[in-house]
């Protein structure tokens, strides 16, 4: 087996992690559909994530032989592709399941699939052509227009469905490949700044004492940044801060429930902290070893939510315990370490941009994902990469990690 | 290429590691501080997330009677349950039930405002037919909240025959709960107590206290599967009970009462006032009221006229008429106002003058001189007027106030109804608006004026004659001490007296010597036409009283009977055979002889003729 895989070069450590927690991924779903109280949907769910996982491999075999040039080649067709199929989503789109009220799917005959996850691979194959191509690095604001307008096509069009958890995504491709893109950390910083001024402006004076240190930031950062551009973060920040309260305003409540039940679930246990609550159960349960595999009483007695997609992590948490928790996050953590260390191992800009944007969305999704489960994040609609169940998401992420050895062997 | 030299590709590799390094252990630290710091906090919620509590009700005391024969018991009957929900879908899941549940939508409003109410699990109902549980149960996932348990059922083996004293249970009320007699910490609402009668009296010795189980149920309140991880409490079933009560007489007393007729009939131990039956016409099933009754029954004994709920051996109240002359006489031998031998200077006419108007005798040709005895025999007026006012109004009140004749009898039942009977002259300023003459005492010396008695008193007061003159309380329950009652100074003379004056009433030329002649027993008694306010007017007969006591030949008497009957007319007719026929019944099984040729003197003569006994006897006929 080691040898098949030298054979086409490949990285060792990487794709047996990834196939070991894909195996984990089908355990779990397995486990979630263990339950005393029968459900059709879960029930079986495991037999279809192994075939889509059968699936994966075929496209993970086949596009391990790809060249790396065709992959830069292709970038913009399947760029272009993958927006025509977001849009039609807004269109045609069906939601699925536990996310019916969303546009996300699109039917082919038998076959479901959702462009999104198709759009984040095309978007970082386009992106990291554009930043390859760049002679310098990205040293202004302006500089980062093309990028960001390149990124915000298609994420714009995921927040149309809605779907926050892939917009997320797409803001931590953009990041990562800007960060590779040798872009200096204070401009990224100072980007995301109106964010932050965006909730601090709930206190005047905290909100003030930021814009002032965001100010004298600007003044000693003078020397790297035009004019024009520090005024624009001024800007940004004031207009941030000003539109925060009409924006609070003109949520619909449930979403700001959801805003309100992350900084304490207790606020609304029945509806909007539901989730939180009955997953940090479920985990906190499970204490350190766990309630032993297939054994958890919250997922068996149906009190958690959504437990083979997106909570599939409070499973792993209520069965296997801190143990079995600390030993997945740490298997996420090595396959982001690798990504990260097969990107500096690769001279090629293409290839390493590349293996930067794959880090950043599944770093986003398993920072997002698995912390949302014990209420460190706000509840957001995204799956854990590899574990979850969800057929064109364990597919296109093993088109990823195709992607990702292809371009690190090659770069 | 330029942009990507080697040392750029590490410093920001390095950059990303620590970012990675920073989700990460932030990540690590949430789940150690939920899963390791605060496991044992989660568990306990997972615990009360998915575990139930569940009261397992426990089986009241059993009921038995004098002879250790079964009043009241508890079979296996089945409650339907429905688990706490929102209350829109237990709504919904009440109303799908209403196909195989008799369920009115009032008592689904109250099902569902009790939920909001009490917010546990509601019971839908205590006691359902095996069709109603066949039904749910073959539409298990259909009734996924609803639970059906075993729990004990009450059963009252004396059915009829002895409901107003037992009395029944049903489930506490909203008013019952918390309150004195319904501590929260012992009772939770669906508990089933004891609503009247010596289910009443003696609830806190019948109630076990319930047990508890848990259930595991899902997300949506449905249940899983019973529970057994946690140590559950098994009930303790409650205290039995053995009462002075006689089943066999009660269903005896039942069997022989007029169907048509209503009244009352006391029957107690002269030997410590415990009482042997208690029974009041019309009755009705007490195992209709287990489990909830029946809202159109319910109505009806409600709105029956004849008041079949109401227990007149305790609660009705009639004018004792000629029974209470034992009374006056026994009052009057106490004070010393009277010899028993002497005679009433003043003979009986058929009328008595007496301040400035004739009181009449109930004979209008008279019973001339008469002694204490003869008296009592004849029932004559005139000697108890002339008694009357030897003994005075105030000391007549007086006295009469000491034997309780305006108070209750102290028996062991939650409800008893206080005498009337004036406790000074006031009585009749405040009442009547006039103040009370001498005269007073003429009336209330023969047992008419303003006094009224349950049957029960007057039983306690005949009880007394049976005995030495005192009358400790009835009493329900064997082996309590209910106080020390009452008593009348009587020396054996008096008593004697007073014995013979009844014997007399059922002697051969007596009124009640068809209905007061037995084959192997001796009955004492007295008869009493009581007035009432349909009979005044000519509506209605008068009530009918018997009061008496029966033992064997120049024995002590061994039991004491009253039987009233409402609109009797009679009460040597009427009355009289009840109390010799129920005293015959249970003197016979107590001296063990057969109980199958009970019959008073006037059954034997309408059916066969002078029985052998009575020649034997009387060595006459008349």
């Amino acid at each position: 087996m080691t040898r098949l895989f030298e054979r086409w070069s490949l990285d060792p450590g990487l794709v047996i992690s990834i196939l070991a927690l894909t195996l984990f991924g089908i355990a779990m779903i397995y486990s979630a559909g263990v339950v005393n109280v029968p459900n059709p949907v879960t029930h079986d769910a495991w037999i279809r994530q192994s075939v889509w996982f059968v699936l994966a491999l075929v496209a993970f075999t086949l596009l391990t032989r790809v060249p790396l040039r065709w992959l830069e080649w292709v970038a913009l067709p399947s760029y272009v592709v993958s927006l025509v199929l977001l849009a039609a989503t807004l269109v045609v789109g069906t939601g699925a399941g536990t996310a019916a009220g969303v546009k996300s799917w699109i039917q082919l005959g038998p076959v479901r699939f959702q462009p999104s996850e198709v759009s984040k691979i095309a978007t970082i194959l386009m992106l990291a052509r554009l930043l390859s191509q760049r002679e310098d690095r990205l040293a202004s604001l302006r500089d980062m227009i093309a990028p960001s307008m390149l990124v915000a096509l298609p994420l714009a069009l995921v927040m149309r469905q809605p779907d926050l958890g892939t917009a997320m995504a797409f803001v931590g491709i953009l990041f990562a490949m800007l960060y590779w893109a040798g872009t200096p950390v204070a401009l990224l910083a100072l980007v995301a700044s109106p964010v932050a001024s965006l909730f601090l402006s709930y206190d005047t004076m905290v909100w003030s004492a930021y814009i002032v240190v965001v100010i004298l930031f600007l003044y000693f950062y003078r020397s790297r940044l035009y004019f024009f551009e520090s005024l624009m973060v001024v800007l940004a920040n004031f207009a941030a801060g000003t539109i925060a309260r009409p924006l609070w305003n003109s949520l619909a409540q449930y979403q700001r429930n959801r805003i309100l039940v992350f900084l304490d679930p207790e606020v609304d246990p029945r509806n909007a902290g539901y989730q939180v609550i009955q997953s940090k159960v479920a985990i906190g349960s499970g204490g350190l070893l766990g309630k032993g595999f297939t054994e958890g009483t919250q997922k068996r007695f149906d009190f958690l939510p959504e437990q083979h997609t997106d909570f599939i992590f409070s499973v792993v948490g209520e069965e296997l315990g801190f143990l079995g928790t600390a030993l997945a996050i740490l298997a996420f953590a090595w396959v982001l370490t690798r990504l990260i260390r097969m990107a500096q191992e690769s001279p090629d800009p293409f290839a390493g941009l590349v293996l930067l944007g794959i880090f950043g969305a599944w770093l986003v999704h398993i920072f997002v994902n698995v912390g949302m489960t014990v209420g460190l994040v706000p509840i957001t609609g995204i799956p854990l990469p590899f574990v979850s169940y969800g057929g064109t998401f364990l597919l296109m992420s093993w088109v990823a990690v195709a992607i990702a050895v292809r371009v690190a062997r090659e770069g | 290429m330029r942009i990507y030299p080697p040392h750029v590709r590490r410093s920001r590799a390095h950059g990303a590691l620590v970012i990675t390094a920073g989700f990460i252990g932030l990540l690590l630290a949430a789940f150690f501080r939920v899963q390791v710091l605060g496991s044992s906090t989660w568990a306990l919620r997972a615990e009360s997330n998915r575990l139930r509590q569940l009261p397992m009700p426990s089986p009241r005391g059993t009921i038995y009677d004098r002879n250790g024969m079964i009043l009241a018991d508890n079979v296996p009957g089945y409650a339907v349950t429905l688990l706490p929900g929102p209350p829109d879908s237990i709504r919904a899941t009440l109303e799908r039930m209403a196909r195989y549940v008799d369920l009115p939508p009032e008592r689904i409003d109250r099902l569902v405002a009790d939920l909001r109410r009490y917010g546990r699990e509601l019971v839908v109902d205590a006691d359902a037919d095996f069709e109603v549980v066949s039904a749910i149960e073959e539409r298990r996932s259909e009734f996924p909240d609803v639970y059906i348990e075993m729990r004990p059922r009450r059963r009252y083996l004396a059915g009829r025959a002895a409901s107003h004293v037992l009395g029944y249970v049903g489930e506490i009320t909203a008013d019952e709960l918390g309150s004195d007699d319904f501590p929260e910490e012992r009772y939770e609402a669906g508990a089933v107590v004891g609503k009247t009668g010596v289910e009443r009296q003696y609830e806190s010795t019948l109630q076990g206290d319930p047990g508890v189980r848990y259930v595991e149920v899902d997300a949506r309140g449905r249940i899983v599967g019973d529970f057994r991880g946690v140590t559950a409490r098994p009930p303790r079933s409650g205290e039995d009970l053995h009462l002075n009560l006689d089943l066999e007489l009660q269903r005896w007393i039942h069997h022989i009462f007029p169907d048509s007729m209503r009244g009352a009939v006391v029957a107690l131990d002269p030997a410590d006032g415990g009482v042997l039956a208690l029974y009041s016409a019309p009755t009705f099933d007490p195992n209709d009221f287990v489990g909830g009754i029946d809202a159109s029954l319910w109505r009806e004994l409600n709105t029956d006229e004849r008041t079949p709920l109401f227990d007149r051996s305790v609660l009705g109240l009639y004018p004792p008429a000629s029974t209470w002359k034992l009374a006056t006489a026994g009052i009057a031998l106490d004070l010393g106002v009277v010899r028993p031998e002497e005679y009433m200077p003043e003979p009986c006419t058929g009328v008595f003058f007496w301040g400035g108007r004739p009181w009449r005798c109930h004979r209008r040709d008279g019973h001339g001189y008469n002694n204490l005895a003869q008296a009592i025999g004849n029932s004559c007026d005139v000697y108890f007027y002339q008694l009357g006012l030897r003994i005075g109004l105030d000391r007549m009140l007086g006295m009469a106030t000491e034997l309780g004749f305006s108070r209750r009898c102290g028996v062991d039942l939650p409800q008893e109804n206080q005498g009337i009977f004036p406790a000074s002259r006031d009585y009749w300023t405040q009442v009547w608006g006039y103040s009370a003459r001498e005269g007073e005492a003429l009336s209330l010396a023969i047992g008419q004026g303003p006094n009224s008695q349950t049957p029960l008193k007057m039983a306690q007061f005949y009880v007394a004659l049976a005995r030495d003159g005192s009358a400790p309380p009835p009493t329900l329950a064997q082996g309590i001490e209910l106080g020390e009652g009452w008593s009348l100074s009587l020396d054996s003379a008096s008593i004697a007296a007073l014995r013979e004056g009844l014997r007399m009433v059922t002697a051969p030329g007596g009124t009640a010597h068809l209905a007061g002649t037995l084959e192997h027993w001796e009955v004492l008694g007295k008869t009493g036409t009581g007035q009432n306010p349909q009979s005044l007017q000519g509506l209605a007969p008068d009530h009918a009283w018997f009061a008496g006591m029966v033992g064997p030949f120049g024995g002590d008497p061994e039991i004491v009977v009253v039987a009233l009957v409402e609109f009797g007319r009679s009460g040597s007719a009427v009355a009289a055979p009840i109390v010799s026929k129920a005293a015959d019944f249970y003197l016979r099984r107590k001296h063990g002889i057969p109980v199958d040729t009970i019959q008073t003197l006037g059954e034997h003569l309408r059916t066969v003729g002078w029985p052998r006994w009575y020649r034997e006897r009387f060595g006459r006929t008349q």
